[in-house]
């Protein structure tokens, strides 16, 4: 059983006991336990099922790579699915629950999956599933999505906030061991602006554990005399917890901090995404040790050799009374030697290497204990927890010499660098005989914008497997990369380690060598996807060269670790099935994040209010005392209507409508857009971005107009003003004010450039409101302080004044057919004077009204709605707006769009209205059909609607609607389809059904 | 006639800054070519600022000038000046080809002030603050909208749109909780 020894433990305080659950059971751990030691010292090795088999998993690993011990974290609001037990810090109160098992993890029904293995092999699916084609969709896919699936999605909404921040740096450090530190060194005293990653809460990363002595200094000392040295720079800033996820162009880098992981409900964010802007980037992220491809070698107990020195050294836990050591290099003797001097058996050293020899091996063999070289594991036995190991030679097919009672196995395959974050934006590898790895090619590394490395790769991470050699490759690459900066280096001296005499290593890629089928189908490659080397020799004979290929038919690589333990030696296994060498095959593409970044740091601060920005007018918050029913208006949110107790939203509009009509309606119209376009060739500019003419215009007049993109088709209209001599005030549609301001200057700066026009967006300005109904002179008579007479404010005109002591703009214009002033105060007085006019209203009947009274009132006059009539490949001739494109002009933008003959063709579907015959109102989006089918067997058609209401005035359903040749064919009859089957019958009539000649508003 | 009032009526926040709303604040937008002769005159006939010069903002007082954009100045003052000002650059511009009007109520201000203030902004906008000059007058973003920003005193000056004043005072004062302080 794995337990928590009585001393030692360099991270843990003894003296801060924890309580924390796993599936219900309560334990006990320390201040300083990564959650998986904690689980390690109370014996619970088996910690979840892997995907496919449902075979018990046990942790592996101390790190970021492991693949087996994901956990459900916490619950309800705090749940967080596919936690790694080894990155998460031990607090008090956490809750955890093992993942993929049914009902219970120590027993598993989906195990059976493991007992057809040899019918489930590599491509399962793709071959099994494929016929009949239509059972994919509706029968196997909903069974296996069912099946599939570790952790469970949390359900609640997240208790915790999440933010991001900026920052910028000449060079940024990823990884604080000691070459990250030593590293940071050279470049802060440099005088480099440095930032220096570290994913663990602590620094110093493996040295201390492996007993590196550095300085004539254990490794702890120098780690923290060399942090505490850069604590003191101001130019330099340590970040713990924090992984950088991602590496991108132009030395743009992700890194997320976990906060308050460890910390939970403390009020602080539970993470904080860093988008960090390097200079240059250096990674010293280390090396992942690599497991040994044996048959059993995924039964709980079998773990990385490294990992379980991690265990003893840092949190004082054993995995088990007595650990067999199988290696194919020294460092695995570290463990041996470790686990001996912590008091602890260990039966055996398996070492696949004939002859080894070194400092450590001499040591081992000092201690006594028995090493079998040339050997190899046959198969380690055990269901749940190893029970024993068979030992082979290395070079023969398994037949056992040996079987070797133990608790635990420790292998270690050798390193491999980290290498993930120099390859994200293109650097190359390289293969390394001499350590079987692949590392930074240092002739190829990603790019920056002027062709220098982006990144450099130091220490381990870089190849440089011993801490000696580490320290001089880190100062080394510090100094290029800050020389590359333009600083220049004091000409740093790397501390020196302690050089520890080390054989060389051996590739193992399979144990043993010559191991029959029936072994190799139980090595497992991919703990966590259950792909074995059997699956991948299986690829190989299928016709998989390619190792992107046999990845995604494999899954080789594609669980939540991304391979971090399986990839090499599964594309080891990949070439010697293909008889080619490793470097030739290659590997697969390494691309962000690292490790899984939740979703709540991606979003940062963006949820619930601040989601989205929400734009509001200056009278947003008198909606909302006022029940408005809001609707969103690009990022606006309007009034849709403002129903009243008792009231549906459909009734209220009919209210809102009849009382518009009736007596007096008033709208808030601020959200408008309004652009003051002014300059000696303003009148010029206006001409060619309007289908009218503008230059005319005399001032205190207002004008229709259409604007059209280069195409031709209708992009947005509005009421033009001319405000004096050479200065224009545009209306534009509620969402189009920035993208049309926008086109103006772009006009302006690009093409025009010589042309004397300036433009400013003054929508936010104004506060407007549409005083609308036989009522709205009277209200504004009773507010006084201008003529707003007929005579003095004709219809289509506009004046300066006072309204109720309000400075205004008021025009006479009309969206709805009524007697209708549009006011425009400045936004500061903008709430004051609404309520002003409702005060004064009262006597008149006066109601506010929403966005869905003013389109009803609209289509009841004819008028036509961006974004309803048009959608991108309308043109203003197909709503009959001829009446509003100049043919004097010799040009306007969309002009020659127009005369394409696609676009001048009579077959165009074109504007008219329409009555149903039994007065119902048409769906929304219904087609006219026509007879026939098209090409692909669908009912042909030959127009569609664009607005349908039903109206309150006419009391009947309306609508408009583009049909082909439709003015031409006025009374006819036609047939709009419905989403729930059935046509509908109306009759095309003239567009305009509401008080055809203009005689209401023009009172 | 009513009293102006702000997008937020002056909201406040306390956190490891202080946020303010403030305002009304007169500002004018001025579009102008650098090359225009009466341009500093008009700048100077309405704040009394020299002209910025590139990315800069010239401070006198409670009234100062900001360049935007190689032709358009953003000027600042008491509310009550605004209309003033404008006829001050109009009779001095003349006949230039120019454009000045009145942004005052399209515009939400706000004081992030507090020896962390910048660790509230760098939440929010991509800005290095290890290299904002004094002086410097920063476009840029407050998350998902635009905004612009100034040091001046013992803290920022932060501009965004009117309709959006309530998100940025939002964004600001998450920014600032406690125990969210970046160092």
């Amino acid at each position: 059983m794995s337990t928590r020894l009585s001393k030692g433990g360099r991270l843990i305080d003894r003296s801060a006991a924890m309580e924390f659950s796993f599936n219900g059971k309560r334990m006990k751990g320390y201040r300083g336990d990564s959650l998986g030691a904690a689980l390690l010292a109370n014996d619970q090795m088996l910690v979840g099922r892997s995907f496919k088999y449902h075979r018990p998993r046990g942790i592996v690993a101390a790190g970021p790579e492991e693949p087996n011990a994901l956990v459900n974290l916490g619950s309800g609001g705090r749940l967080e699915p596919n936690q790694r037990v080894t990155m998460t810090e031990l607090f008090d109160g956490l809750e955890a629950t093992s993942q993929n098992h049914w009902p219970s993890l120590e027993f598993d029904v989906g195990v059976a999956n493991n007992y057809v293995s040899r019918f489930l092999p590599a491509g399962f699916y793709y071959k099994t599933f494929i016929h009949p084609r239509p059972f994919w969709k509706h029968v196997f896919e909903p069974i296996i999505r069912q099946s599939a699936g570790l952790g469970k999605a949390p359900k609640d909404r997240d208790a915790d906030r999440y933010e991001q921040a900026y920052a910028f740096c000449d060079l940024l450090v990823v990884g604080g061991g000691i070459a990250g530190l030593q590293a940071a060194l050279v470049a802060g005293k440099a005088g480099a602006r440095v930032i220096l990653l570290e994913q663990n809460a602590h620094w110093g990363g493996r040295a201390p554990v492996d007993g590196d002595v550095i300085d004539g200094k254990p490794a702890g000392e120098w780690v923290d005399q060399a942090v505490a040295a850069l604590s003191a720079m101001d130019n330099v800033s340590l970040r713990a917890r924090c992984t950088a996820a991602g590496v991108y162009d132009h030395g743009y880098v992700l890194a997320d901090e976990k906060v308050a992981d460890h910390t939970p409900g403390d009020g602080r964010p539970k993470h904080r995404l860093w988008r960090i802007r390097a200079g240059k980037i250096l990674t010293a992220t280390g090396a992942i040790e690599r497991p040994i491809s044996f048959a059993g070698n995924d039964i709980p107990g079998v773990m990385l050799a490294a990992s379980v020195r991690d265990y003893v050294v840092n949190w004082a836990v054993s995995p088990g009374d007595r650990t067999v050591v199988v290696t194919n290099n020294d460092d695995g003797y570290r463990t041996a030697i470790t686990l001996k001097e912590a008091g602890l058996a260990v039966p055996a050293i398996i070492d696949a290497r004939a002859n080894p020899s070194g400092d450590l091996v001499a040591k081992a063999r000092a201690l006594g204990l028995r090493i079998e070289a040339g050997r190899g594991v046959a198969k380690v036995k055990g269901g749940k927890r190893v029970t024993s190991v068979a030992i082979c030679l290395q070079a023969g097919e398994g037949a056992v010499i040996d079987e070797i009672a133990c608790d635990a196995v420790a292998m270690s395959g050798g390193w491999s660098p980290v290498v993930h974050l120099w390859s994200h934006c293109g650097g190359k590898l390289t293969w390394d005989t001499v350590n079987a790895c692949f590392r930074p090619d240092p002739q190829r590394p990603p790019l920056n914008h002027d062709g220098g490395a982006l990144v450099y790769a130091a220490g381990s991470a870089n190849g440089a497997m011993k801490a000696a050699e580490a320290l001089v490759d880190a100062t080394a690459q510090a100094e290029a990369a800050v020389a590359a900066l333009g600083f220049k280096s004091a000409g740093a001296k790397a501390p020196v380690a302690e050089a520890v005499a080390e054989g060389p290593m051996e590739a193992v890629w399979i144990m043993p060598q010559g191991a029959p089928v029936t072994l190799k189908s139980k090595m497992w490659l991919d703990y966590q996807n259950d792909v074995k080397v059997s699956d991948v020799q299986l690829a190989a004979r299928e016709g998989y060269e390619s190792v992107e290929h046999t990845k995604r038919y494999t899954t080789l690589g594609m669980a939540t670790d991304q391979g971090k333990l399986s990839n090499i030696n599964g594309l080891a296994v990949l070439a010697n099935a293909l008889n080619e060498d490793i470097p030739q095959v290659g590997t697969t593409t390494f691309r962000p994040p690292y490790t899984p970044v939740t979703l709540g740091a991606l979003a940062g601060e963006s949820r619930g209010e601040i989601f989205q920005p929400l734009r509001r007018t200056p009278m947003h918050e008198w909606h909302e005392r006022n029940g408005a029913y809001f609707e969103p208006v690009g990022l606006w949110r309007r009034p849709y209507c403002f129903p009243r107790t008792g009231e549906t939203h459909a009734q209220a509009v009919i209210r809102e409508v009849n009382n518009t009509r009736e007596k007096l309606g008033l709208l808030d119209a601020s959200t408008l857009g309004k652009i003051i376009v002014k300059g000696p060739d303003a009148g010029k500019f206006l001409d060619m971005l309007y289908t009218g003419v503008m230059s005319t215009l005399p001032v205190g007049k207002c004008r229709y107009g259409l604007m059209c993109n280069e195409q031709g088709f209708l992009s947005d209209d509005g009421v033009v003003a001319r405000i004096d001599e050479d200065t224009w005030l545009c209306h534009t549609t509620s969402g189009g004010a920035d993208r049309i301001h926008g086109w103006m200057e772009d006009w302006l700066q690009c093409e025009w450039w010589d042309w004397k026009v300036y433009t400013a967006n003054v929508t936010e300005q104004y506060a407007q409101v549409a005083v609308v109904g036989p009522n709205a002179r009277k209200v504004l008579e009773k507010l006084g302080g201008m003529d707003v007479s007929k005579e003095a404010l004709p219809f289509m005109g506009w004046a300066d004044g006072t309204l109720g002591g309000f400075p205004c703009r008021v025009y006479r214009i009309s969206f709805s057919g009524e007697l209708s002033y549009e006011i425009a105060v400045p936004a500061s007085h903008g709430a004051a004077f609404w309520e002003a006019l409702h005060k004064a209203g009262a006597e008149f009947g006066a109601m506010p009204y929403g966005t869905e009274a003013l389109h009803v009132m609209r289509a009841e006059k004819g008028f036509i709605m961006i974004g309803d009539e048009t959608d991108g490949t309308v043109i203003p001739q197909d709503l009959n707006l001829d009446w509003a494109i100049s043919k004097k002009k010799a040009d306007f933008l969309g002009k020659r769009g127009q005369q394409r003959n696609f676009l001048a063709s009579p077959d165009r579907w074109k504007l008219v209205g329409f009555e149903t015959l039994d007065g119902s109102v048409i769906p929304d989006g219904s087609y006219i059909v026509a007879p026939g089918v098209n090409a692909n067997g669908q009912g042909n058609t030959q127009g569609r609607v664009t607005s349908t209401y039903y109206s309150p005035t006419l009391k009947r359903g309306i609508a408009m609607g583009l049909l082909k040749r439709g003015p031409e064919r006025m009374g006819e009859v036609v047939e709009f389809n419905t989403i729930t089957g059935g046509n509908v019958k109306a009759r095309v009539v003239d567009q305009v059904f509401f008080d055809k000649d203009g005689e209401k508003q023009n009172v | 006639m009513s009293e102006p009032v702000s997008a937020l009526k002056g909201a406040t926040a306390q956190g490891f800054a202080t946020i303010r709303e403030i305002g009304p604040v007169g500002m004018i937008t001025l579009r102008a070519k650098p090359d225009v002769k009466a341009l500093a005159k008009a700048i100077k006939a309405a704040v009394g600022t020299e002209v910025p010069a590139l990315r800069r903002i010239v401070t006198g007082g409670d009234r100062a000038c900001g360049w935007m954009s190689p032709d358009e100045y953003l000027l600042v003052m008491p509310y009550a000046a605004v209309a003033g000002a404008l006829e001050a650059i109009a009779k001095a511009m003349g006949g230039e080809h120019h454009l000045a009007v009145d942004v005052s109520d399209a515009r939400a201000v706000f004081r992030v002030e507090g020896a962390k203030a910048e660790q509230v902004l760098a939440k929010l906008s991509p800005v290095d603050f290890a290299t904002l000059e004094p002086g410097e007058l920063r476009r840029t973003r407050a998350a998902q909208v635009a905004a612009a920003f100034w040091k001046d005193g013992d803290g920022f000056t932060v501009v965004c749109f009117r309709s959006v004043g309530r998100y940025v005072f939002d964004l600001l004062a998450t920014g600032a909780k406690p125990g969210s302080e970046l160092a």
